[in-house]
C-alpha cells in the first residue's frame, strides 16, 4: 500500500506559516497512539474486512432464493476476492479476477439466466432433503480444504513481512518463454524455461472453442427447401430482381427513420 | 502528502486515512463536478447543433446554472419504485454503476504524479473495471419489472460484451509500444513534441485510434450506440422506472465513464499530460530550477490532460447529436465485421512496425533533449525510484539496464 496518493506538491507549500496553527491539532492527534486503535495492524484489518465480505456474500449466494440475487452476491464475493489480491500486491491477478470472473463470466451468466430462466428456476426453493445432502457434501469439502490449508506449515504463524510487489513484466516474459525471476536454488536448467508451451496450447484450445462456437451458432441452411423457397427458386428472374431492389430501399427507409427519431433524448 | 502529515506529528494510520480521503474526495469531485459542467455543455451543444439556443436564463446569459437547477429538481423529486420490482436490486443498481465508474478513476493519472494509486497494470485495471458498469445496468433492467427496462438491459449487455473485444485490442497497441501496462509510464514515454504521441507513431496507430474512439463511444453507451435507452423505442431503456437522485446516479456514471474513456484515450494515444509543445522545456525549466518549477510543471500537465479529456467528451457530444442511432444488427456488424478485424490487422501492423522501425514515424525528432518534461521532473525521487525490484532483477537480459529504460533507449537514442 505505497503511494496511496502521490501528490507531493503539497510539500512545496511554505508550511512555516502553518506551524503555529497546527500544533494544537497535531498534539491532540498525536495523543491518539495511546488509544488501543493505533496498535492495530491495518493490513490485517483490511484483510479480515475483505475476507469477511467474500465469505459473507458466498453464504448469501447459497442462502438466496432468487437466481439474479445469487448472481449479485457472487459478484460481490468475487469482487472482495479481487480486493484481497490487490491487498496482497498482486495487482495483475486482481485485475484479472475483476476482468474474467466479475466482468466476463458473470455478465454472461446473468445474461444466460435471464434469457433461459423459467418460473421454477427464477425462484429456487430446495426441499429439506436437498438442503441436508448439500450441507453434508459442502461441510465435508470445507473440512477437507481447511485440514489441507492448516497442514501447510508455512501458512501458519506470522507473515513474512513486506515483500516487494512484483510487476507484470516477469509474468509476461515467462509466458513467452523467458524466466526473468530467480528460480529456487538447485533448479535444473530445464526448470528455467518459461510457460510458452502451455500458453500456446491454451491459445489454440481457445481458438478451437471459438471456431466451434461460430460453427454451432451459424445460420443453418435447411436440408429440404420449404415449398415457398422451391417456388421462388423455380421462378424466373423477376422476384430476385425485386428482392434486390427492395433490400436497399428498405435499408435506407430504416436509416431515414432512425435519423428522424435520433435527435431528441 | 503522507510524509507531510506524519511530519506534523500525526500517527501513520491517521495520515494514510486522510490522504486516502483527500484523494477519494478529489476524484469524486472530478466526476460530480464534471457531470455538472458536461450536462450544461451537452444542452448548449445539442441546442446549437439543432439550431436552437438551449438554456439561456438560469443563472445569467448562458444558463450557466442550468445543471444546478436540474440537480435541485432531481433532489426534490419523489423516489418511485414499481410495485413488482425487486426492491434490493432496484435500489442497489445505480450505486453499482456509479461505483464501477468511480473505481476506474483510481488508476487514471491526471499528471505525472497525480494519480490515485499507481498500478503497474493500470490499463488493464481501468478496462476491467469499466466493464463492470454494465452490471448495474443489467440489474436495473431486471429489477425494474418492466419490459422496456429489460429490453434495454439486454441490448446493453450484448453490446458491451461484444465491444470489449475490439476495445481490448486497441488498448493493447500503446501497451506494446510502451512496453508497460502502467498508465504513468505510457504517458511519460510520449513526452516531447506532438510527434512523439502514439497517435503519430505509425499509420497503424493512427487508424487504430479511430477504432478505439468507436469502441469507446459504444462501450459507454452513447449515441449512435445508445440502444439501451433508445427513447423512441424503449421509452428510456434501462432507467425507465427510475426517478430523482437514483436516476441521476446513472447519469453521473455515464458522464464519468465518458470522461474516463476520453482520459484513457488521452493517456494512451494523445500524450497524456504532455502538451503538443514541450513548453516547460522551451521555457528553460530544468532540474536546478527548484521545486516551485516542478509545481508549475505539474499544474501545466494537469491542464493539458484535462483539456484533452474534455475535448474527447465534447467530441462524443458532437457525434451524438450528429449521427442517427444504429439498429442492433448494425451495431453488431460494426463491432464484429469491422472493428474487430481492423483492430486485429492494425495490431499486427503496429507490431511489425515496432519490430522494423522502432523509432516511429519521426525517429529521434522532437524528443526532449533535457530531462525536463511537461508534468514530470526527473529527480532523485522520480522514475528510477519507482521502478520495482522485480524489473531490476530482469536487467540481466538487457545488459545491465532495467527493461523499460532499455526499451526507451533502443527506440530513440537521445
Amino acid at each position: 500500500m505505497t503511494g496511496m496518493f502521490d501528490m507531493d506538491f503539497i510539500d512545496f507549500m511554505d508550511i512555516s506559516t502553518l506551524t503555529h496553527v497546527v500544533p494544537p491539532l497535531a498534539t491532540t492527534l498525536a495523543a491518539l497512539p495511546a488509544l488501543p486503535i493505533a496498535g492495530i495492524n491495518w493490513h490485517s484489518v483490511l484483510f479480515l474486512l475483505f475476507a469477511g465480505l467474500a465469505c459473507g456474500f458466498a453464504i448469501g449466494v447459497v442462502a438466496a432464493d432468487n437466481v439474479v440475487r445469487m448472481a449479485l452476491y457472487l459478484v460481490f464475493s468475487l469482487g472482495a476476492t479481487a480486493g484481497l489480491f490487490f491487498l496482497a500486491g498482486a495487482e495483475f491477478i486482481g485485475a484479472m479476477q475483476l476482468m474474467i470472473y466479475v466482468g466476463g463470466t458473470l455478465v454472461l451468466l446473468v445474461f444466460g439466466v435471464m434469457l433461459t430462466a423459467q418460473a421454477p428456476l427464477v425462484s429456487i426453493k430446495p426441499s429439506s432433503s436437498d438442503r441436508t445432502l448439500t450441507a453434508v457434501a459442502g461441510a465435508s469439502l470445507l473440512s477437507l480444504l481447511l485440514t489441507a490449508a492448516f497442514s501447510v506449515g508455512a501458512w501458519r504463524g506470522p507473515g513474512v513481512g513486506v515483500v516487494p510487489a512484483p510487476s507484470a513484466t516477469p509474468l509476461g516474459m515467462a509466458l513467452v518463454g523467458v524466466r526473468v525471476d530467480e528460480p529456487p536454488a538447485g533448479t535444473p536448467v530445464g526448470g528455467r524455461v518459461g510457460y510458452m508451451l502451455p500458453f500456446e496450447i491454451v491459445s489454440v484450445h481457445l481458438l478451437v472453442v471459438l471456431v466451434g462456437a461460430a460453427y454451432l451458432a451459424r445460420a443453418k441452411r435447411r436440408r429440404t427447401p420449404r415449398p415457398i423457397d422451391a417456388l421462388a427458386s423455380a421462378m424466373p428472374v423477376e422476384p430476385v430482381a425485386a428482392a434486390a431492389t427492395a433490400a436497399p430501399t428498405g435499408r435506407s427507409a430504416g436509416g431515414a427513420r432512425s435519423a428522424l427519431v435520433g435527435g431528441g433524448r | 502528502m503522507v510524509e507531510f502529515l506524519i511530519g506534523l506529528g500525526l500517527p501513520g494510520w491517521v495520515a494514510w486515512s486522510i490522504a486516502a480521503l483527500v484523494a477519494a474526495v478529489l476524484l469524486l469531485n472530478v466526476i460530480a463536478g464534471g457531470a455538472l459542467v458536461f450536462i450544461w455543455a451537452e444542452r448548449k451543444i445539442a441546442a446549437r447543433i439543432q439550431d436552437r439556443l438551449g438554456p439561456t436564463r438560469t443563472g445569467g446569459r448562458f444558463g450557466w446554472l442550468q445543471s444546478l437547477a436540474d440537480g435541485i429538481k432531481l433532489l426534490a423529486k419523489e423516489d418511485l419504485m414499481p410495485e413488482g420490482a425487486d426492491g434490493l436490486l432496484f435500489r442497489l443498481a445505480p450505486y453499482v454503476s456509479f461505483c464501477a465508474s468511480f473505481c476506474a478513476f483510481i488508476a487514471l493519472p491526471f499528471a505525472f504524479d497525480v494519480v490515485g494509486q499507481r498500478l503497474n497494470v493500470g490499463v488493464f485495471f481501468v478496462v476491467a473495471v469499466l466493464g463492470l458498469e454494465v452490471f448495474g445496468v443489467i440489474l436495473a433492467g431486471y429489477a425494474s419489472a418492466s419490459k422496456w427496462s429489460l429490453f434495454g438491459a439486454m441490448r446493453e449487455a450484448a453490446q458491451v460484451v461484444s465491444y470489449e473485444v475490439p476495445l481490448g485490442m486497441c488498448v493493447v497497441v500503446p501497451v506494446m509500444l510502451a512496453g508497460s501496462m502502467d498508465l504513468v509510464t505510457i504517458g511519460e514515454k510520449q513526452a516531447g513534441w506532438m510527434s512523439s504521441w502514439y497517435l503519430f507513431h505509425d499509420p497503424f496507430t493512427f487508424i487504430i485510434f479511430s477504432v478505439y474512439v468507436t469502441c469507446a463511444v459504444a462501450s459507454v453507451n452513447r449515441a449512435p450506440f445508445d440502444l439501451a435507452e433508445a427513447e423512441s423505442e424503449l421509452v428510456a431503456g434501462f432507467h425507465t422506472e427510475y426517478s430523482g437522485l437514483r436516476w441521476s446516479f446513472f447519469f453521473m456514471a455515464e458522464y464519468g465513464s465518458m470522461f474516463l474513456v476520453s482520459g484513457l484515450a488521452a493517456v494512451l494515444f494523445l500524450g497524456g499530460w504532455n502538451g503538443p509543445v514541450p513548453v516547460a522545456q522551451l521555457l528553460g525549466f530544468s532540474d536546478g530550477t527548484g521545486e516551485s518549477a516542478a509545481y508549475v510543471v505539474r499544474l501545466m500537465g494537469l491542464a493539458n490532460f484535462m483539456g484533452k479529456a474534455t475535448l474527447g467528451v465534447l467530441f462524443m457530444m458532437w457525434i451524438r447529436w450528429t449521427l442517427p442511432r444504429l439498429r442492433i444488427d448494425q451495431v453488431m456488424t460494426t463491432c464484429l465485421k469491422y472493428c474487430t478485424p481492423i483492430a486485429a490487422v492494425m495490431f499486427a501492423g503496429a507490431m511489425f512496425w515496432q519490430l522494423f522501425l522502432p523509432g516511429g514515424l519521426f525517429p529521434g525528432w522532437g524528443r526532449p533533449a533535457g530531462e525536463i518534461r511537461e508534468g514530470w521532473l526527473e529527480g532523485p525521487g522520480g522514475l528510477p525510484a519507482a521502478a520495482s525490484p522485480a524489473e531490476d532483477r530482469s536487467s540481466t537480459l538487457t545488459g545491465g539496464e532495467p527493461v523499460e529504460r532499455a526499451g526507451l533507449a533502443t527506440r530513440s537514442p537521445r
